[in-house]
């Protein structure tokens, strides 16, 4: 195949309400395979809402839960990438994506960098995820950012240098820090990063942000895809509930590393080198 | 000082510049935060001042007049002026006029206490005014909407219980002078936006003439202190005068409690508003 269909899932969660998310959770599935993609992708925390604080205790599922089996039962249909909190059996509790396919999991991303700072308090809830990587779906290799995730550099880098396709962040991005146009701080500064890692990495980059208020909170949406070229493929350009599906041409990836071999250049080992040195000498 | 000047017109167009995005962002939050409530109807107290006249336009665009329900609540001196600012703002939003007189309930309780303070007086009729927009939620189903401005929040320049009191309130994040611009940019008449703002709690009272100094310069320093984390050394040093930087940090640290909930004795392992830690738009 040379091509995916990848439908943007940009929904307004019900806070805590897990029950109400799935049933519109599995409702957009359902639309998206109508509509004939491939695969849908949810924000962050898209079955729970964001700021949960001690409801995290309450909506924590385990990947056997029924909740959970029921959204990966779900992608006999089509590919589902998922965001909820999970629930290990040591009971440490994780923002975690879910790529499922044919019924099956295939790889969960646990956020890694957790924002408690500001706004944002979700070190005082979760555990750090201790592991990226990349993993092959229908058709293509792909990678997962959880939102802050993506504003940490060394996590596409990473899974840049493990071989993607397509790089997916899933996000809970609250408007702040508002500018002189109509768009927020926050907003432009996404915008600005999914072009820029799309073209450094040379890959597809799926931004999936969720829409609503939440205490005062303002998600503000504008999901989008990017080409390995930095150019945008398209973006759902409101901050309302939606759902779009955009084609993912793969065969973009072949022309645009020709035409600029940045990833064939990369000296991960010289990366790696000097890195440990680095941290030796920092200790 | 001309310095000073300049730089105050700085900060007050910057300010000013990031009201242009807020409009659909303020629409959307007063449309899903009421209705996610359960609600369908808005309640507010309208002064004929700015900030209830922004809140109005706001709520008229949000959910359309039949379920904006503004309220007059005037004592025998409320300025005449700002009643029929109020009336101005509902006949061109096309609003019935609902109007409460507070004369008899606030004269009934001085009335041997005829050495209350203006302070005190006007504390009683802003929480007089918004025991009245509480009871007329409960009958018209609406919910109590908030018209404190950031800069009023910060200085403290409220009533507790009063006017701060709210369910919601979509202009808390912008300060007075942002709140102008919001106005024209709302198409709320001219008058209103340019008349000395007052809480007209007696004859020719300004805000401004209380404070000692104007909203322009306020804002300026509010939001060099606040927003961009300069300290007031540093703000003094740019020229601001010392005793207003000095004034605004006392007012600010002064009037923490007016922003927060009641502080609780914490004795068991959960407690409210300590560590019993839910958002208000839990399960919404």
């Amino acid at each position: 195949m040379k091509s995916i269909r990848v439908a943007l899932g940009q929904v307004r969660p019900k806070l805590g309400d897990v029950h109400t998310n799935l049933a519109k959770l599995l409702e957009f599935v359902d639309r998206a395979a109508r509509e004939g993609a491939n695969l849908i992708v949810f924000p962050e925390l898209a079955l729970t809402g964001y700021l949960l604080r001690d409801l995290t205790y309450e909506v924590a599922r385990k990947v056997t839960d029924d909740e959970i089996v029921a959204l990966i039962a779900a992608s006999v249909k089509i590919d589902i990438l998922f965001s909820f909190v999970e629930e290990t059996d040591a009971h440490h509790f994780y923002t975690s994506s879910l790529y499922a396919s044919d019924g099956r999991v295939v790889h969960i991303h646990r956020k890694v960098y957790l924002p408690t700072y500001g706004l944002f308090e979700e070190g005082r809830h979760y555990a750090r995820g201790k592991s990226i990587a990349a993993f092959d779906c229908t058709h293509h290799r792909a990678g997962i950012a959880i939102c802050e995730d993506a504003w940490h550099p060394s996590v596409p880098y990473l899974l840049s240098v493990a071989g993607i396709d397509v790089l997916y962040i899933p996000s809970s991005g609250p408007g702040r820090a508002l500018g002189s146009g109509s768009d927020s701080g926050s907003q432009l500064f996404w915008e600005r990063l999914i072009r820029t890692y799309a073209q450094l990495f040379t890959c597809f980059v799926v931004f999936v942000n969720r829409v609503g208020f939440e205490d005062g909170l303002y998600f503000f949406g504008h999901s989008a895809v990017v080409g390995p070229d930095g150019e945008l493929v398209g973006k759902i350009d409101t901050h309302e509930e939606d759902l779009q599906v955009f084609t993912l041409d793969l065969s973009l990836l072949r022309k645009e590393r020709y035409r600029l071999p940045l990833l064939r250049d990369e000296d991960a080992h010289l990366t790696y080198r000097m890195l440990g040195n680095m941290l030796e000498e920092q200790r | 000082m001309m310095q000073i000047e300049q730089l105050v017109n700085k900060v007050n167009r910057a300010l000013a510049d990031q009201v242009a995005g807020t409009i659909p962002i303020l629409v959307a939050f007063l449309r899903q935060e009421v209705e996610k409530a359960g609600f369908d109807h808005v309640v507010f107290g309208l002064s004929g001042g700015i900030d209830s006249a922004v809140v109005a336009y706001l709520a008229v665009a949000a959910f359309g007049r039949d379920r904006v329900h503004p309220l007059l609540m005037p004592y025998k001196t409320s300025s005449k002026a700002s009643v029929a600012d109020a009336k101005k703002v509902l006949d061109e939003l096309g609003l019935p006029l609902v109007q409460f007189d507070i004369t008899p309930q606030i004269d009934a309780y001085f009335a041997f206490q005829e050495d209350a303070s203006a302070l005190r007086r006007g504390n009683k009729m802003a929480r007089e005014r918004m025991s009245i927009i509480y009871d007329q939620s409960a009958l018209l189903h609406a919910l109590p909407l908030g018209t404190s401005n950031k800069t009023e929040l910060l200085l403290g320049y409220g009533t507790q219980f009063g006017d701060l009191a709210s369910a919601l309130n979509p202009i808390g994040d912008l300060y007075k002078t942002q709140i102008r611009h919001l106005a024209k940019l709302l198409a709320v008449p001219t008058a209103i936006i340019e008349k000395p703002p007052s809480a007209d709690l007696w004859q020719d009272q300004t805000d401004e003439g209380e404070f000692g100094f104007t909203y322009e310069e306020a804002d300026a320093i509010l939001h060099l202190l606040i927003d961009q984390r300069l300290a007031a050394a540093e703000v003094v040093a740019l020229g601001f005068e010392g005793r207003m930087v000095e004034n605004i940090t006392w007012r600010i640290r002064q009037n923490q409690y007016k922003r927060r909930m009641p502080i609780i004795a914490k004795l068991s392992s959960r407690t409210v508003g300590v560590d019993f830690r839910y958002s208000r738009d839990w399960g919404m």
